[in-house]
């Protein structure tokens, strides 16, 4: 059987991010996120017991005994080494804007706010971004309100930052001395040049690009068993909706 | 009850000033006090600074906060994100903003950690990584960037103290002194260390003492923190009776407060039209 026709996008995303996790020890996972909640179940599952997954909003996946400062805490240590974050806005020097668009304050559009992210995007040396409408709309020249930023000049405290960004389009790698983004993959039934039109800002690009390659059985089995079942805990409508779990 | 108080829902709403900064949590726990966020607007408080602790970004807790906005009883809030959680944006609180009606201070999470542990020490205020180069930062005239004192060269920013006039949470129980169990949710411990005056209401009040019971002790806030309490009959909207979430009911309410008709009447039916029951 082709997984590459059978795995649904979800799962291809998921799959993507277990291997952009790969070595991790302590792996965070903030609100609204099921896809990247997915990936890290799964890098679990695939790291043999040596990746841990915490997973804020989630009794289960959490070993937190010291309130919601414990994760920032631990960040500050180092202590955790991947994370995600997402924009309403990514700009193409990997900064992100998770608060409006238009003249801050008196905000066109209006999102909820920064969250962790001015601290955890500095702290966090794996940080993963991801956006799901992979438009102009999202990815900008230049972001209307800097959250956090991509990079930080010389002086500033930083050990964290980001390393990628997946799209529903495709997966970018992130050059934090030159703080561009360079594409690495395109996803299976995409094209470079439709990441290109809907891309708004500008970024490095291979001669050849490759597909990203999608998951393999025994990762959509994970997935579909435990990850699916886990995961489903948390976001119901989520499991339902791309592993077909009853909520 | 030794030392404190156990009064009816209004009379804990008068025990906040209008003008007053209120703190908030984020409500990951049932920890939201919706029955008391409704007497503050059957009471009409007005000028309330909130402060959520750190966010209000699950689905009772974005109500409550949206509630108390768009009731015109918040001139301003420190937040580092209020939402609808899955169900996405809070309408009134994005209303008021583009409206100008509300004043946003932008933060952080780890900030608001930060200035409430200053807060609940004494100490004027907090040194956090992060936020150099953000546009939180070039906003928030309060917090300043220094040179660490023990490594010059190195610029961290400061953060100020927080130290809410009032904290308000919900708890599951206390017990016959007064103290409040919250399990393994020190946040809320957190906001009570930090906070001037502490009004929490309960769904119901046990005989003897948690500190008879050292797991209980554990995730106990004293009596000696307390300001007063007030029993709620249920958790209160939008949480069933055994403590879930009614999605349905936050989903409706994010409907009618699309617009200023459907808030209107969500508050005259909802709020102004109940007689909370005693407890």
């Amino acid at each position: 059987m082709d997984t590459a026709i059978t795995a649904r996008p979800e799962e291809l995303y998921a799959s993507v991010i277990a291997e952009l996790l790969a070595g991790a020890r302590n792996v965070a996972v903030g609100m609204l996120s099921p896809v990247p909640g997915a990936g890290t179940l799964l890098a679990a599952h695939l790291s043999g017991g040596q990746t841990r997954v915490t997973m804020l909003g989630s009794r289960a996946h959490s070993r937190f005994t010291n309130g919601g400062a414990e994760l920032f805490d631990r960040a500050g240590r180092g202590a955790i080494d991947a994370f995600f974050l997402s924009g309403g806005q990514i700009d193409g020097h990997g900064n992100i804007n998770l608060v409006g668009t238009g003249e801050y304050p008196q905000t066109e559009v209006r999102w909820s706010g920064s969250f962790g992210s001015a601290y955890l995007y500095f702290l966090v040396p794996r940080v993963v971004l991801f956006r799901w409408e992979h438009s102009r709309r999202t990815l900008v020249p230049q972001v209307d309100f800097i959250s956090a930023p991509g990079t930080s000049p010389h002086g500033v405290h930083r050990p964290g930052g980001p390393v990628a960004l997946i799209t529903n389009l495709c997966l970018f790698d992130f050059d934090r001395a030159r703080g561009r983004f360079s594409l690495r993959s395109v996803h299976p039934g995409h094209t470079l040049e439709e990441v290109r039109d809907q891309t708004g800002f500008d970024f490095d690009c291979p001669l050849t690009v490759p597909t990203t390659a999608p998951p393999d059985a025994a990762h959509l089995e994970l997935l579909r068993g435990p990850v699916a079942r886990q995961i489903a805990a948390i976001y119901p409508a989520f499991a339902e909706r791309v592993f077909g779990l009853p909520q | 009850m030794a030392d404190v108080p156990c009064v009816g829902i209004d009379e804990l709403a008068a025990r906040v000033p209008d003008g007053a900064s209120l703190s908030v949590q984020k409500g990951d726990e049932r920890d939201v006090p919706m029955a008391l966020a409704h007497a503050l607007i059957r009471r009409g408080v007005r000028g309330l600074h909130l402060i959520t602790l750190p966010t209000a970004a699950y689905p009772a807790s974005g109500m409550m906060v949206d509630l108390l906005i768009g009731a015109g009883c918040v001139d301003s809030v420190e937040t580092s994100g209020i939402s609808l959680h899955e169900l996405g944006a809070a309408p009134r609180f994005s209303r008021a903003v583009k409206a100008g009606r509300l004043k946003v201070l932008d933060a952080t999470c780890p900030a608001v950690y930060a200035g409430l542990q200053a807060g609940a020490k004494g100490q004027p205020f907090a040194p956090l990584r992060g936020l150099i180069g953000s546009d939180l930062l070039r906003h928030r005239s309060d917090y300043r960037v220094i040179d660490n004192p023990y490594a010059p060269g190195d610029a961290i920013v400061v953060v100020p103290a927080i130290n809410a006039d009032v904290a308000m949470f919900h708890a599951e129980m206390a017990d016959a002194e007064g103290n409040v169990w919250i399990g393994r949710d020190r946040d809320r411990l957190l906001a009570a260390h930090a906070a001037n005056e502490v009004l929490v209401t309960v769904e119901r009040i046990v005989p003897g003492s948690f500190f008879d019971d050292e797991a209980m002790a554990a995730g106990t806030i004293p009596a000696a923190c307390i300001t007063a309490l007030a029993v709620v009959s249920g958790a209160g909207l939008p949480l069933t009776a055994d403590g879930r979430l009614d999605l349905a009911e936050v989903l409706r309410y994010q409907r009618a407060a699309q617009d200023d008709a459907g808030f209107d009447n969500y508050l005259r039916t909802e709020i102004f039209a109940r007689v909370p029951q005693a407890a």
